[in-house]
């Protein structure tokens, strides 16, 4: 059988998948009465036109890396983690415990031991439905949409009844001591004076970019990562090559809860400093888009946490600019998930299709 | 607690059982014909939008119906389009469907009312208004018998009628007709089907199809029925709770119907009673909240009686060549 050239696969394809989705998104503008290309415009002026939206938007690429990755680790041992949500919520409460248990003498030190905590907390939400997944086959996908909703509930009780300080009204912890904030773009040598105090982009970008490398290493590096990939892509011959089903189902979730956990570093620590409600903010369901769009590779995942974080910032903008409202956005990224996820097959069969033939021609001439 | 307040209780968990209960049975009839649907909650809010906007433009809840069901179509040909021709993942094109919903839905609002992502307040007849069954002003006063039936079963829209009708008449099609046979047929062994000579994929349109007209009623119901208009993510959860409480029902019409006035009722009790002191342990609200998701999860883990899905469920239909 002949295959497609992999240029095509992993960028023609999904290329192409991405600009109908934009297309469609000019489109629904161009309905709701306003100008697509004044749109793009307002969205990259206040995106990458100035250090400040480049401080935003990397901020928000690394809330969509750690949950990208976390649903592509998973999506390897072909589980559908949707609860990336909950799990970075707990990961929130995690690293909200952390900050606040001790007095840190230093960042470095109380980031070490939050980035602990996020992702045991983030892990261990990911637990349950994977042990349920693994030892009693209940589907993942719904028990992970199920604790998602537990996961709220669990912290608006913590955050009402717990966690709350004495005679505040608002749904929040206390704040964290000040020696635990993360330095900012704006504290670090070099870059630092390009950009200003406001910027939320903090050193949790770097860390978001090391777990790329580590993701990658141990997907297509490791034992573990060989397991995992032969897993996913056929559970009777891992099974007859002795590979345990239960182990790696758990393994595979428990890496991607963690890494959803971990996110709170960045959106918890870095820059609330304190937990409170609804401080995830759909960056859980982000990473379902922002997978599917890096085809589950780290690299792709990476730059697909940079799109979406452009978009967010930019949606952002063109709410305050324009009449457009932020949920331009939501749409963007349901036509991505739709086009590069759902309806993949739409191009992907007469693209490839088209090169088999051509080849076979090539072949008998 | 007295008989009034349970009636009360019981009117209310009736009322905010009733878009579960359009959603659970939408998301039967899709799921039963081997098409996962996590996408409940999006046609419904779509539904809720273009009913509520379509009844406050031409005043009539009617109207309202007819285009909420057309919204909540549209979402499904889009899934139907992903999982059955595309060959797609059906759970992906879910989540697709609802983020389509949730930021489409507040775009139009916006570009049409101008008021926050949210309809004009609706009211005479854009809205279903509540019926009074015949007698129930004459028995009101009979003790017991008269308060049920002037309370409980009386006084709601015509859509929480319709929506009991279904449970019935689900239940009749799915195991009393022949195409009833064939979409169950189409959901566990789509093969076997295609060998007798029918067509898998009109099938599975015709359900998905059935799928979108119920959850339309279900949106509709809480954009002008429940609620007085559309706001932004008004269906809260419910199109999850709806599939949790299908998953509980595990994909039969008749324990749907007791799941999601179950549901209902839990929620009716924590809108009535924020905490619940049991003397031992105090429930919080919050709790009471993750009650129906809990649930779900400990029928799914099989501790009580197993939940089996569909058996082609989620897979694409291939025909051999």
């Amino acid at each position: 059988m002949e295959k497609t050239p992999k240029w095509i696969d992993v960028g023609l394809i999904p290329l192409l998948n991405l600009l109908i989705a934009f297309v469609i998104s000019g489109i629904v503008v161009l309905l709701i009465g306003e100008n697509p290309v004044q749109a793009i415009k307002v969205m990259i002026d206040g995106a990458l036109g100035s250090p400040y939206g480049w401080g935003y938007t990397l901020f928000y690429a690394t809330n969509f890396i750690f949950t990208g990755l976390a649903v592509a680790v998973a999506y390897h041992a072909s589980q559908f983690n949707i609860g990336g949500e909950g799990q970075a919520t707990l990961g929130g409460l995690g690293v909200a415990l952390v900050c606040l248990a001790f007095p840190w003498p230093h960042w470095s030190i109380a980031l070490l031991a939050a980035m602990i905590g996020g992702a045991l907390f983030g892990a261990a939400w990911a637990a349950i439905p994977a042990y349920l997944q693994a030892k009693r086959g209940s589907h993942i996908v719904i028990t992970t949409i199920m604790f998602n909703f537990i996961g709220a509930s669990l912290l608006n009780y913590m955050l009402v009844n717990v966690l709350r300080p004495r005679g505040s009204m608002d749904p929040a912890t206390a704040r964290f001591p000040k020696s635990t904030y993360l330095p900012t773009f704006h504290d670090m040598p070099l870059i630092g004076q390009f950009f200003g105090k406001s910027v939320p982009a903090n050193i949790s970008f770097f860390i978001a970019v090391l777990a790329c490398f580590l993701v990658w290493g141990l997907i297509w590096r490791t034992r573990l990562g060989y397991a995992i990939r032969a897993f996913g892509r056929s559970e009777s011959a891992a099974r007859y090559a002795g590979i345990s089903p239960v182990k790696i189902v758990m393994a595979a979730m428990l890496i991607s809860g963690a890494l959803a956990g971990l996110m709170a570093i960045n959106n918890v620590m870095g820059t609330g400093h304190r937990l409170v409600l609804n401080s995830v903010e759909g960056a859980g369901f982000i990473g379902i888009a922002v997978a599917l769009m890096g085809r589950n590779h780290p690299f792709g995942v990476f730059l697909a946490a940079l799109l979406f974080g452009f978009l967010y910032q930019g949606g952002g903008e063109l709410a305050l600019e324009t009449t457009i409202p932020r949920e331009l956005i939501t749409v963007i990224q349901a036509l991505v998930i739709l086009f590069t996820g759902a309806f993949d097959n739409m191009l992907r069969a007469p693209i490839e299709s088209f090169f088999v033939a051509r080849a076979n021609a090539k072949k008998e001439a | 607690m007295d008989f009034a307040t349970i009636i009360e209780l019981l009117d209310s968990a009736v009322r905010l059982g009733t878009p579960l209960l359009l959603a659970c049975l939408a998301g039967l009839f899709s799921e039963r014909a081997g098409i996962f649907d996590i996408g409940l909650e999006g046609k419904m809010l779509m539904a809720a939008f273009f009913s509520a906007a379509v009844a406050a433009v031409t005043g009539s809840a009617w109207l309202g119906l007819l285009a909420g069901i057309g919204g909540a179509m549209s979402l499904t040909l889009v899934h139907g389009l992903a999982s059955i021709t595309f060959r797609g993942n059906q759970l992906i094109s879910g989540v697709a469907v609802n983020f389509l919903a949730s930021g489409f839905t507040v775009l139009i609002a916006q570009s049409w009312f101008q008021q926050g992502g949210r309809t004009p307040q609706l009211s005479g007849n854009a809205r279903f208004e509540p019926i009074t069954l015949p007698g129930a002003d004459a028995v009101k006063d009979v003790p017991v018998i008269g308060q049920i039936y002037d309370n409980l079963l009386s006084g709601h829209t015509i859509l929480v009628y319709v929506a009991f009708a279904m449970v019935p008449l689900t239940w009749w099609v799915l195991f009393r007709t022949r195409f009833g046979l064939r979409l169950r047929a189409v959901g566990e062994n789509p093969e076997s089907v295609d060998t007798a000579g029918v067509s898998v994929i009109r099938l599975r349109y015709t359900a998905v199809a059935i799928t979108g007209v119920l959850s339309g009623l279900a949106g509709t119901y809480l954009a002008t029925g429940l609620a007085a208009g559309f706001v932004k993510e008004m269906t809260a959860g419910r199109g999850y709770i709806a599939l949790a409480a299908l998953i509980f029902a595990k994909w039969r019409p008749v324990p749907a119907l007791g799941a999601t006035m179950l549901f209902g009722l839990l929620e009716a009790i924590s809108n009535r009673y924020p905490n619940i002191d049991l003397g031992v342990v105090n429930l919080p609200i919050q709790f009471m909240q993750a009650v129906p998701y809990i649930l779900t999860v400990v029928i799914l883990a099989g501790f009580i009686g197993k939940a089996i899905p569909p058996r082609a469920g989620g897979q694409p239909y291939v025909k051999e060549r």
